[in-house]
């Protein structure tokens, strides 16, 4: 329990926490105060001067003193005065100063009517300008395609070198130059290379780093239709805002979730967005007429009854559902074909391996932390994962777990932990103890003690962590020193870890990892130790799918090798990043129909006899279940054109025309997630993780868009002049209009963040019961996964022989890349620009041995066929493998593990 | 009178070295240290009322017993020298640094002695290429000598030293800003708390003294603090390096005791205004002290008695402004200085200076409006200790609120007849 204090504040005396200075104790009062530099995620460093308060010795002091708020502990007894008019006239001051160099262009800034600058220029009352002498004037830098850089711009508050270097631990952007005139930028230009640079759009109190993709078709903040929603780039469900406008998603934005990501979210996230607009988007329905070959457009009703007449005609119908779709499409494709014919269109080894993760979280005694719970843990141990590329929220957070140690050293020196700049200086370089195994050099390594190793080699150093720490824990055996060594100071670490995290996952595709993990907190467990585990996942339902249940991709091809099917539903789900294309198309060949329901063209939906043209994340409604289990609901954003709906929609409208009517009573999502409920009672709770669709505050609506949104009337007016009526929302308590009920809504059901006097991002100080705590009526999501106090789980005892690499083999290790690994994201122009282009990764002495060079090229023999690709080196990838970028546009697909022999080399 | 700190200083120019130092009695007192418990040292000090010779005159052995001791205190510890003279007007360490560059390793040996410190560095103005290789050279017979290294003299206490010499900013005077710049960083200031005596240079507890707080330790610990003490003559403790700039007739430097009149200062040693001119103000203790006047010169340059006039000792180099000189044109000369030295991380000072610095160019150029002085007024007293992050502008407005006191006609005058009046 957080101690207490009584504080006066302008006469009124406040009940408050006394571990928080003194700006984030007004904020969350909400009374407003004035800031730039202080950040609820990065703390306090005093630079701008801005939240100045007037603070009295005592009762009898009249005159007082000013204090920066955020600089003040909040002390028993103490009082002080926002009002106070020399505060006042010094804020005011502050903006003045700023302005002086500030170049008023917010006509033309992007920033404009979301921006914390305007915001708290407003509210000091700063109005008429003094300074009649010329503006500082800067060179803009180009920084790559995410963010737009408009340096005059810049009030100099440090937020961005401190959230880029200090927080992401980036180190290409940084603060050059002196007195008035210091700039923020690069070196020289070219692109920001830290993963999570896009955070600066929001970090940056004004209009100096601005979304560069939202520039291309730019909306004001108040002109857009937003909704909740949850990201679909990875498995960890972090919370977006998702704008748009004219049919257009504009941008996306973070969602503040105290237990998941926070204040932020990773490019891919935030900019991975514009597949939603993307050409190859599918927009109608496409059948293959009679005596045709090629499929031709077709209205929604005459789809629905083409499709329906196939069901009906169709002796077996096979569906394969997609980690990648919601809950609620999955089950109602399920439905269609029954329990029996639903398979999963991922590979058996995938979907094995997720499986395995979930029963050790679900049947174990082992709990998996938040995103957020990761960011206070003091020992991590990180088992095969590249985080950076895999779940790069994750690897953010890791980043912020190596200072729980080190910050602890402030307390004795009576430094609070918000004072950043003051913690930062007396813990200097020191790190908590993180430990990467990876077979390839990571970004995390900046911060961690490393292993490399090969999948089995990374197990075997997990098995002799659990051996070590206990000695009833399977061992691996003929260790090297290496690995005798490090897994000694390993569980040590562990043992005397506070908060330890056991981090793994399915990327290398290994049983024996996933195992091993598990068994160093058992071993933890069993010595009485506390320990977490997480395991990553590669979707954003993958752990919604395993939690589901039922068979995969694999036992799908068995299948039609046994029985005869005529018809294959194939939903959001291209099978060819799956499996091997000729797996996929003996597979496909078996088909009389094939009927794919997705947004964007690819190679499944160009062998598909129909399309279904079906709703993104942007224009369905739905629930995931992120790699922690929690469930998660996301919101349409905007209403497409009629033909796209959602995917459980469709399907239930097909079910329905084709005789199976007991589905006509599924009205709206919330009757799809109680009927799946029903079947799954293990899902029990998703239907009340937000309102039902009737909810209602004051009669009212929540709207999607803010009272000032624009142009409504005379938006159609080119087709016609009647307004048309607003599409209505079945699915949820949500208006798509700017009508409804203005004050805040229920937690899961925030559009965007605003409160009166805060148009920007900050304005989620408002939103929070305390600053940087839960939202109002608490953090959206359900956790589905809690584990069994008293389950006895047995060790994992399939201890993987040591790696021997074979003359003239390569054994091939999947590597990943936050830009081009992802399916839908590379679909997005931006990210498209940093896509690596195909290659092979070697390690420097094989490259030495093979006498290749970064510039070669070298031919493999991968599943029968011959792939040339170039080569690069990485630093700490082990002879004997060789890194092969999985699902990057332009690799094959293969099946791991799998050993390559290089048959010619182009130097 | 005695002169301790310039005492047997070469006459030619020529530093003082190992040899000389000795033969006048140098590391005699190191000597007698380590046969004291550090506490005594710091103890000493403590007795002899030493006041930091920086500007700010904390007393320097309150300052040490901040530092934690014993077993248990972290490790390294720090003894930084501040040698980064860049207060205009200042050039008094540079005397003692150039001349005696042992009798400020002594002390800083001694100092570190007295806070058990590790690792010691004296960190230099950058333009000070001569005093460095001086010191260098120095410090490099002391570890000959092994008055530095592993067991200084046989005792347990050990010591490294190394010289830095600034880049060049004026924010590195300031010691939370040098020790951000000795450790490779951007010369920003620290938030005070935490202190350096338990988190500076590298997060460890550091002491940083100016060279001439340093080069007073030995003489204490030699003489006592009695002795110290009475070498001042209104108790504050030992001598003082006054200088003076500016038209009068024999600028210099002079060690005379602590609490020597501004008059006697002025009159006779600096031999009073050149012939025709006539004293018009003066900054007693760098550019960012307060102006004093005539009716003034009676004060005793001390902390004490300078700070009841309403200015600051400083760093007792005065700065002379006579009658022919413009005031305005004066305090705008030192505020170009201020704005362009600051660092760059609070908006008050960064932003704020620039905009002084512009206004009083525009009013000495004849452009200036009668509200310019509302906003130099405005500027006056929001840019005062705690609003900015650190000293720096506070000290720059020092000059300037005391300008707008006694030389407000100046400015009226110029704005009203749109040029300076001693241009044309």
């Amino acid at each position: 329990m957080a101690k207490m204090a009584k504080i006066i504040i302008d006469g009124k005396t406040y009940e408050v926490d006394s571990s928080k200075n003194l700006l984030e104790t007004i904020l969350s009062l909400k009374l407003n105060l004035q800031y730039f530099c202080w950040h609820p995620a990065m703390g306090s460093v005093g630079a701008c001067r801005q939240c100045a308060v007037k603070k009295y010795r005592d009762e009898n002091d009249k005159a007082g003193k000013l204090f920066m708020a955020c600089m003040e502990p909040v002390v028993d007894g103490m009082r002080v005065s926002i009002e106070d008019p020399e505060a006042k006239e010094f804020r005011a001051g502050v903006i003045e100063w700023l302005m002086t160099n500030h170049p008023h262009d917010c006509p033309v800034c992007d920033e404009g009517g979301e921006c914390h600058l305007q915001d708290m220029t407003l509210m000091s009352g700063h109005n008429y300008r003094r300074f009649r002498y010329k503006k500082r004037t800067y060179r803009n830098q180009y920084l790559g395609p995410f963010l737009h850089h408009e340096m005059n711009r810049c009030i100099q508050c440090y937020r961005c070198v401190r959230f880029y270097r200090d927080y992401a631990g980036g180190d290409d952007l940084n603060v050059f130059g002196v007195h008035s005139s210091v700039y923020f930028g690069r070196h020289e230009d070219g692109v920001l290379e830290n993963e999570f640079a896009g955070n600066l759009v929001e970090v940056c109190p004004t209009g100096v780093f601005t979304d560069n993709t939202l520039f291309q078709h730019y909306t004001r903040k108040w002109d857009l239709t937003s909704a909740p929603s949850v990201c679909v780039h990875c498995g960890v469900g972090c919370n977006t805002l998702a704008g748009e406008r004219y049919g257009k998603l504009r941008r996306i934005l973070t969602r503040y979730n105290g237990q998941v990501n926070g204040y932020f979210l990773c490019d891919r996230g935030r900019f991975g967005y514009e597949f939603v607009n993307s050409e190859k988007r599918i927009r109608k329905p496409m059948l293959r007429l009679s005596g045709e070959n090629r499929l031709s457009e077709a209205d929604e009703e005459t789809a629905i009854t083409e499709i329906s007449a196939i069901i009906k005609s169709s002796r077996k119908v096979m569906g394969i559902g997609s980690p990648r779709a919601s809950l609620e499409a999955n089950f109602t494709l399920r439905s269609l074909v029954s329990e029996r014919n639903f398979y999963w269109g991922v590979p058996e080894q995938e979907f094995s391996l997720l499986t395995k993760e979930m029963n050790i979280l679900r049947q174990g005694s082992i709990r998996t932390p938040s995103l957020r719970e990761i960011e206070k843990c003091d020992v991590v141990v990180i088992l095969g994962e590249d985080l950076t590329n895999t779940a790069p929220m994750i690897a953010l957070a890791v980043r912020q777990s190596v200072r729980q140690v080190p910050v602890q050293s402030a307390t004795p020196y009576k430094i609070p932990h918000w004072q950043d700049a003051a913690v930062r200086e007396l813990v200097q370089d020191e790190k908590g103890p993180v430990f990467v195994a990876t077979p390839y050099a990571t970004k995390l390594d900046s911060v961690a003690r490393t292993f490399r190793g090969s999948a089995d080699e990374i197990a075997r150093l997990g098995y002799a962590i659990a051996g070590a720490i206990s000695s009833d824990a399977p061992k691996a055996d003929n260790l090297n020193e290496e690995v005798c060594v490090l897994s000694e100071s390993i569980s040590k670490a562990l043992n005397k870890a506070e908060r330890p995290l056991i981090i793994a996952g399915q990327s290398l595709k290994s049983e024996a990892i996933v195992n091993a993990a598990a068994n160093i907190a058992y071993a933890m467990r069993k010595a009485g130790k506390n320990v977490e585990l997480c395991y990553t996942v590669p979707e954003c339902n993958s752990m919604g799918m395993v939690m589901m249940g039922g068979k995969a991709l694999d036992q799908a091809f068995h299948a039609v090798e046994k029985e005869a099917m005529d018809t294959l539903i194939i939903m959001e789900n291209d099978l060819f990043r799956r499996d091997e294309k000729q797996a996929v198309d003996r597979f496909l060949k078996r088909f009389k129909n094939i009927i794919v329901l997705d947004y964007i063209e690819n190679a499944t939906t160009e062998r598909a006899t129909a399309i279904i043209p079906v709703g993104s994340f942007a224009e369905s409604d739905g629930t995931f279940v992120n790699n922690e289990g929690r469930a998660q609901r996301f919101y349409q954003v905007f209403v497409p054109n009629k033909e796209i709906k959602e995917s459980w929609r469709w399907v239930r409208n097909i079910m329905v025309t084709s005789g199976m009517k007991e589905f006509s009573r599924w009205k709206n999502l919330l009757d799809y997630t109680q009927a799946l409920i029903k079947e799954m009672p293990y899902f029990t709770g998703i239907d009340t993780i937000t309102p039902p669709p009737g909810f209602r505050i004051a009669g009212r609506k929540i709207p999607r868009e803010p009272y000032r949104y624009s142009g409504r009337t005379a938006m159609h007016a080119d087709k016609t002049v009647h307004e048309p009526k607003p599409p209505e929302d079945v699915d949820s308590p949500m208006s798509f209009t700017m009508e409804g009920y203005r004050g805040q809504p229920p937690s899961s059901l925030i559009p965007f963040f605003w409160s009166p006097g805060w148009n920007s991002a900050q304005a989620i100080n408002k939103y929070q019961i305390e600053v940087g705590g839960p939202l109002h009526g608490g953090d959206p999501g359900k956790r589905l996964i809690e584990p069994l106090p008293n389950a006895k789980p047995s060790y994992f005892t399939d201890v993987p022989k040591a790696f021997a690499p074979r003359e003239g083999e390569w054994m091939l290790v999947p590597v990943y890349h936050i830009f081009g690994s992802d399916e839908l994201s590379v679909h997005s122009p931006g990210v498209r620009e940093l896509v690596p282009k195909p290659y092979i990764m070697l390690s420097p002495d094989d490259a030495a041995r093979l006498q290749v060079t970064s510039d070669s090229e070298l031919e493999l023999g991968i599943g029968g066929q011959v792939e040339r690709l170039p080569v690069k080196i990485n630093l700490g990838l082990r002879p004997g493998l060789a890194g092969y970028p999985v699902t990057l546009p332009g690799m094959s697909v293969v099946r791991f593990p799998v050993s390559v022999k290089i048959s010619g080399v182009k130097k | 009178m005695e002169k301790p700190l310039t005492q047997n200083i070469r006459t030619d120019g020529a530093p003082l070295y190992l040899k000389e130092y000795e033969q006048a009695g140098g590391y005699q007192a190191l000597r007698k240290t380590i046969t004291m418990t550090p506490k005594e040292v710091m103890d000493l000090v403590k007795d002899s009322g030493l006041r930091g010779r920086g500007g700010a005159g904390f007393p320097t052995g309150m300052k040490w017993s901040f530092v934690p001791m014993g077993d248990n205190a972290p490790r390294p510890k720090y003894l930084v020298a501040n040698g980064d003279e860049m207060e205009p007007g200042t050039f008094k360490d540079r005397l003692l640094i150039e001349a005696k560059p042992h009798q400020l390793i002594e002390g800083m040996i001694i100092s570190a002695y007295a806070i058990q410190a590790d690792i010691s560095y004296i960190f230099i103005r950058g333009e000070y290429t001569e005093g460095a290789e001086i010191i260098q050279k120095a410090i490099h017979e002391a570890y000959e000598a092994g008055y530095l290294g592993k067991n200084i003299l046989g005792s347990p206490f050990s010591l490294e030293m190394h010289v830095h010499t600034s880049v060049g900013r004026y924010m590195c005077g300031e010691e939370t800003a040098l020790l951000n710049a000795l450790e490779g960083k951007r010369a920003t200031p620290r938030s005070k708390p935490p202190f350096p005596q338990s988190s500076g240079l590298f997060g460890k507890p550091t002491i940083v003294n100016n060279i001439e707080t340093l080069s007073c330790i030995s003489h204490i610990i030699n003489n006592g603090a009695e002795w110290f003490k009475k070498l001042s003559l209104t108790g504050e403790g030992g001598t003082k390096l006054y200088g003076a700039s500016g038209k009068v007739k024999r600028p210099g430097l002079w060690e005379l005791p602590l609490g020597t009149t501004l008059r006697e200062i002025l009159e006779e040693y600096a031999g009073g205004m050149r012939d025709g001119l006539k004293l018009r103000g003066l900054l007693p203790g760098g550019a960012s002290t307060d102006f004093l006047t005539e009716e003034h010169l009676d004060v005793n340059m001390d902390f004490t008695s300078v700070g009841k006039v309403g200015s600051r000792m400083g760093t007792g180099t005065i700065i002379v402004m006579d009658d022919k000189t413009c005031p305005v044109g004066f305090v705008h000369n030192l505020q170009v200085f201020f704005a362009q030295e600051s660092c760059g991380w609070c908006t008050p000072c960064r932003e704020g200076l620039p905009w002084v610095e512009k206004t009083l160019y525009s009013i000495e150029h004849g452009t200036g409006q009668m509200e310019d002085l509302d906003i130099l007024s405005f500027h006056t007293k929001y840019l005062g200790p705690g609003n900015t992050f650190c000293p720096l502008a506070p000290g720059a407005m020092e000059p300037l609120q005391s300008a707008l006191k006694y030389y407000r006609e100046d400015f009226i005058k110029h704005i009203n007849e749109k040029s300076c009046p001693w241009r044309s």
